[in-house]
C-alpha cells in the first residue's frame, strides 16, 4: 500500500509534523552522507522539528531522530504525503 | 544461511586482538570501559592524529584480549580520518592494529540504521560477532529481536548485550574463545555493480572480499596501504580504460544496502505497535529545543558549570597549592641548601604543582561534560546553537569550550574534541583562550586597583567593576572575531556536515563520567604534563641564575652592616630577590625587550614579569611582589602602593597611569602568556604548528592593541 502523494518538495519546505517519501537527491556529496544515514528513496521521513533560530532542522527517519540543516535538507526531494 | 561456512578459532592464542566498531552512540565506549575497566591507555593510530583507546582483559587462565575501540563511524566510506583509520585497521592486514575478530557494537534501539555499518564490515569477509547492544531499551519499548534469526540471515554470531548494565559482557568475552564462522557470502551482490573494475582490481592486488576491491576503486587516493606508489600506479592503470563514478556507484552500494537491511529488519523485529505514543524523548526536546525555554535552560545550565568551575574548584586548588608549598618546604629543609635543592624546590616541584592544580578544573568540567554528552543533551545544544555559531566559523558544540574558557582554558579546550568538524574545532581551540580566565583576574584586579578610582561611580555601578566586565567582554568580542577571520582564511579539509542524530535522553551513568574524568585527567597530567614542567624548569633557571657572580656580589653588598641601620632582616631580604631578579637572565631579557615595548608603555620591570607570566598569568603579581620588593606577595597591599609610588624617571610623575594601566590589561587579556594552554594545544592537535600560530596571533594582537590604547590615553 503506497501512501499518496503530491508533487516533487524540498526536504527543507514541509511543515512540523508533515510525512513524505523520499524521492532523490540533488547533491551527489551530500546524499552519499544522507544514504548511510538512512535516507534511502521510498523512506518515509517526517519533520519533527525546526530549531528556534529557523535552522537546523530534526526529520524522524528509520526509527530515529536526525538533525541536518537547511542547506543539506534542500538537496533532498520529497513527495509529501497526503493527508486523508 | 550458508551450510560450509568456515570457521576459525582463537582459543589456542595467548592474545587475542579484538576491534571494536560501531556507529557513534551505539555504547561502544561504554562497552569497551565495561571490557578492560581500567586497564586502558589512550595511544595514537600510526602515522594519524586520531586518538587509540586500547586496553586488555583476560579471558581465561591461558588468554587475553586485547581490545582496540576504533573511532565511531556510520559507515566505511573513507571520507574524515576516523572513518579512514576504521577502513584501514580493518582491511590491511599488515596494519599493526588489524584485528583477528571485530566486535560490531549496534544500537537494537535503533537496528536499521546499525545494520549499514555491520553489513559493510560483513563484506569485508573478516570474522566479526555483532553485539546487539541495549537489548534492555528494545524490551522496555516492548519489542522484541530475534537474534538467532538475525544471526542466521547475517551469517555472523549475535549476542544480545547491555553494556549499560554490564549484561551479556562476559558471553561476549566467553565468544572469543569458541570457532568464530567467518562470512562466506556477499551481504550485497557488489559484483554486479561493477563488474568488470572488481576483476580488474583483483588481477592486480590481493584482496579479501570482491567488497574491499570495490572500496580500492571509490577510494584509490584515500586507502593509506596503497600509498605504496607502485601498486596505486597499477590499479589506476588496470582501471584506466573504465569509466568510474565513484559517488554513483557508491550510492547504489548504500540503496542496495538498505534494501535488504528493511528486509532483515522486517523478518527480526516485531514491534509492539506500530503507533508509537509521544516519547519521553519528544516530550524533553519541545522544552529543551523550545525558542524561550531551551535557551533559557541552556543558559542556567552555563551558569551553574561556570560557577562551579570557577568558585568550587577553588577550594581544591587551595589545597593542591598549600600541599606543594609544605612539600616545598620540607624538601628545603631536608636538603642542604644549594644548586639540587633549589632545582628541585624552585623548578620541579612548582613545576608539578603548577600542573597538578588543574586536576580539579578539568575533572569538574568533564564531570558536566560527559553528563551532557551521555543524556543526549548535547547535541540538543548544538541544534540549538548551531545557526548563531556557524556565522562565526563555529559550531553548536564550540560553545562549551568557549564558556569554559572563562575558568581556565586548559579544560576547555579539551573540551573541544566533540566538534566533528576540523575546521571548527581547530578554530574553537585557536580562539578559546582568548576569552578572559581565572588566572587573569589577579593581574586585572591589581592594575584596576592600580588605575582606576574606587569610589568613582556611573549610576550604580562601580567604575572598577564596569572596567572588569568591559575586559571580560572584549576577551568575548576577540575571540568571536578571531574566529570570524579564520573561517575565511583556513581551508576545511573535509566538507562540513551537520548530519548528525539525535540520541533519545537518558539517565546518565556515572562509571561513564568516571571514565572520562579518568581519562581527561590522565591524559593532562602525562601528556600536557611533560611540557609543563620542562618550561618551568626553563623559567625557574632564567629567573634563579644570572651570568657570572652577580648574585653572590649582590649578597655581598648587603651583608655589609650599614644596611642594617636602615632596613629589618625582612626588607633587606626582600631587596636582595629584588636586586637578584633583576641581575638574573630573565631580568637580562626583560631589559632587552624595553626597545620593543616602550610604545606600549611597559618598562624592563614590566618586561621581565612579561617573561616570568608565561609560568602563568598570575605569576605577574609575584614578580612584581619581587621586583618591586615589596616581600611578602599574599598582601597586595603592598605592592599596589610600591607600584603607585613608582615615578616616571623622565616626567617625574606617576609610573602607572592610566595609559600604562589599560595598555597592561588589553595585553593581559591578548597574549597568550600560558605554556598549559600551549602545551594542551599541541597535545589537542598533535602539532607544534597550532600553538606556534596561537602564540603568535595573539601576541601580534596584544602588541598592536596595547600599542593603540597606549598612544590614544597618553
Amino acid at each position: 500500500m503506497t501512501p499518496k502523494t503530491k508533487g516533487l518538495k524540498n526536504l527543507s519546505q514541509l511543515k512540523i509534523g508533515q510525512s513524505a517519501i523520499i524521492d532523490s537527491f540533488t547533491d551527489k556529496h551530500m546524499a552519499l552522507k544522507l544514504l548511510e544515514m538512512g535516507c534511502t528513496p521510498g523512506e518515509i521521513v517526517k519533520l519533527a522539528r525546526i530549531a528556534p533560530l529557523g535552522d537546523p532542522i530534526a526529520i524522524s527517519v528509520a526509527g530515529y531522530l536526525l538533525s541536518l540543516r537547511k542547506a543539506e535538507a534542500s538537496t533532498v526531494l520529497v513527495s509529501p504525503i497526503l493527508v486523508k | 544461511m550458508e551450510s560450509n561456512a568456515s570457521f576459525v578459532n582463537f582459543s589456542e592464542k595467548s592474545t587475542i586482538k579484538v576491534a571494536l566498531i560501531g556507529n557513534p552512540n551505539s555504547g561502544k565506549s561504554t562497552l569497551f570501559n565495561a571490557l578492560t575497566g581500567l586497564n586502558q591507555k589512550t595511544g595514537n593510530f600510526p602515522g594519524v592524529t586520531v586518538d587509540k583507546k586500547s586496553g586488555f582483559s583476560k579471558l581465561n587462565a591461558s588468554v587475553t584480549a586485547e581490545f582496540i575501540d576504533l573511532p565511531g563511524t556510520y559507515s566505511l566510506y573513507p571520507k574524515s580520518l576516523d572513518e579512514r583509520v576504521a577502513f584501514e585497521v580493518l582491511c590491511n592486514a599488515g596494519n599493526t592494529n588489524h584485528p583477528d575478530v571485530t566486535i560490531i557494537v549496534a544500537d537494537a534501539s535503533n537496528l536499521k540504521r546499525n545494520l549499514f555499518l555491520v553489513s559493510q564490515i560483513i563484506d569485508l569477509k573478516i570474522p566479526v560477532i555483532l553485539a546487539l547492544n541495549m537489548m534492555d531499551m528494545v524490551e522496555k519499548e516492548g519489542d522484541v529481536i530475534d537474534a538467532i534469526r538475525l544471526s542466521e540471515k547475517l551469517g555472523v554470531k549475535v549476542i544480545g548485550i547491555s553494556a549499560r548494565n554490564k549484561e551479556g559482557v562476559e558471553v561476549l568475552k566467553q565468544a572469543l574463545l569458541q570457532p568464530l564462522p567467518v562470512p562466506q557470502y556477499d551481504f550485497i551482490d557488489i559484483k554486479k555493480i561493477v563488474p568488470d573494475a572488481i576483476e580488474k582490481v583483483k588481477a592486480v592486488i590481493k584482496v579479501k572480499s570482491d567488497f574491499e576491491a570495490f572500496q580500492i576503486i571509490n577510494n584509490l587516493s584515500d586507502i593509506n596501504y596503497l600509498h605504496n606508489a607502485e601498486m596505486q600506479t597499477k590499479i589506476t592503470d588496470a582501471l584506466n580504460t573504465l569509466i568510474i563514478d565513484t559517488n554513483k556507484l557508491q550510492s547504489i552500494e548504500s540503496v542496495e544496502r538498505y534494501k535488504i537491511i528493511n528486509r532483515i529488519a522486517e523478518d527480526c523485529i516485531t514491534r509492539k505497535s506500530a503507533i508509537k505514543t509521544e516519547s519521553f524523548t519528544q516530550k524533553l526536546d519541545s522544552v529543551l529545543t523550545h525558542r524561550i525555554w531551551g535557551y533559557a535552560i541552556f543558559l542556567i545550565i552555563l551558569f551553574f558549570i561556570f560557577q562551579t568551575i570557577f568558585f568550587l574548584a577553588a577550594f581544591p586548588m587551595d589545597w593542591i597549592e598549600s600541599l606543594f608549598i609544605s612539600i616545598s618546604e620540607i624538601t628545603a629543609n631536608v636538603l642542604p641548601k644549594g644548586e639540587l635543592s633549589n632545582l628541585l624546590v624552585n623548578g620541579i616541584i612548582a613545576g608539578l604543582s603548577g600542573v597538578v592544580v588543574f586536576v580539579p578544573q578539568i575533572a569538574l568540567l568533564f564531570a558536566f561534560i560527559a553528563i551532557l554528552e551521555d543524556t543526549g543533551y548535547m547535541a540538543r545544544v548544538s541544534f540549538i546553537m548551531d545557526k548563531l555559531m556557524r556565522r562565526f566559523g563555529l559550531n553548536g558544540r564550540s560553545v562549551i569550550p568557549l564558556i569554559s574558557g572563562v575558568a581556565c582554558a586548559v579544560p576547555a579546550i579539551m573540551s573541544a574534541r566533540t566538534i566533528s568538524s576540523w575546521k571548527e574545532r581547530i578554530i574553537t581551540i585557536m580562539v578559546t583562550p582568548l576569552m578572559s580566565c581565572s588566572a587573569r583576574l589577579p593581574v586585572y584586579t591589581l592594575l584596576i586597583s592600580l588605575v582606576v578610582p574606587q569610589n568613582k561611580t556611573l549610576g550604580f555601578f562601580n567604575y572598577q567593576g564596569l572596567i572588569l566586565m568591559a575586559l571580560y567582554l572584549i576577551g568575548f568580542i576577540a575571540a568571536i572575531g578571531a574566529a570570524w577571520v579564520m573561517k575565511w582564511i583556513l581551508k576545511a579539509r573535509e566538507r562540513s556536515y551537520f548530519i548528525m542524530e539525535l540520541p533519545v535522553y537518558r539517565s546518565p551513568q556515572w562509571r561513564t563520567v568516571g571514565y572520562t574524568i579518568y581519562d581527561k585527567v590522565k591524559m593532562f597530567l602525562f601528556d600536557a604534563g611533560k611540557i609543563i614542567v620542562a618550561i618551568s624548569i626553563i623559567l625557574w633557571f632564567l629567573s634563579a641564575h644570572a651570568p657570572g657572580n652577580k648574585f653572590e656580589e649582590i649578597e655581598k653588598k648587603y651583608q655589609d652592616y650599614s644596611w642594617r641601620a636602615e632596613m629589618n632582616q625582612d626588607q633587606i631580604a626582600a631587596k636582595i630577590a629584588s636586586e637578584k631578579l633583576e641581575a638574573s637572565y630573565a631580568g637580562m631579557l626583560g631589559k632587552s625587550i624595553e626597545p620593543a615595548i616602550k610604545p606600549l608603555g611597559f618598562d624592563w620591570k614590566i618586561g621581565i614579569s612579561l617573561v616570568t607570566s608565561f609560568a602563568a598569568r598570575e605569576v605577574f603579581v609575584g614578580t612584581m611582589a619581587t621586583i618591586y620588593s615589596a616581600g611578602n606577595t599574599d598582601n597586595t597591599q603592598t605592592i599596589r602602593e610600591k607600584m603607585a609610588a613608582e615615578k616616571n624617571a623622565e616626567t617625574n610623575q606617576p609610573k602607572f597611569t592610566i595609559a600604562v594601566g589599560f595598555s597592561l590589561m588589553i595585553f593581559y587579556a591578548f597574549a597568550m602568556q600560558c605554556m598549559s594552554t600551549l602545551a594542551v594545544v599541541y597535545r589537542e592537535t598533535k602539532s607544534w604548528k597550532w600553538p606556534t600560530i596561537q602564540f603568535f596571533f595573539m601576541g601580534a594582537l596584544a602588541y598592536l592593541s596595547s600599542f593603540i590604547v597606549y598612544q590614544l590615553l597618553k
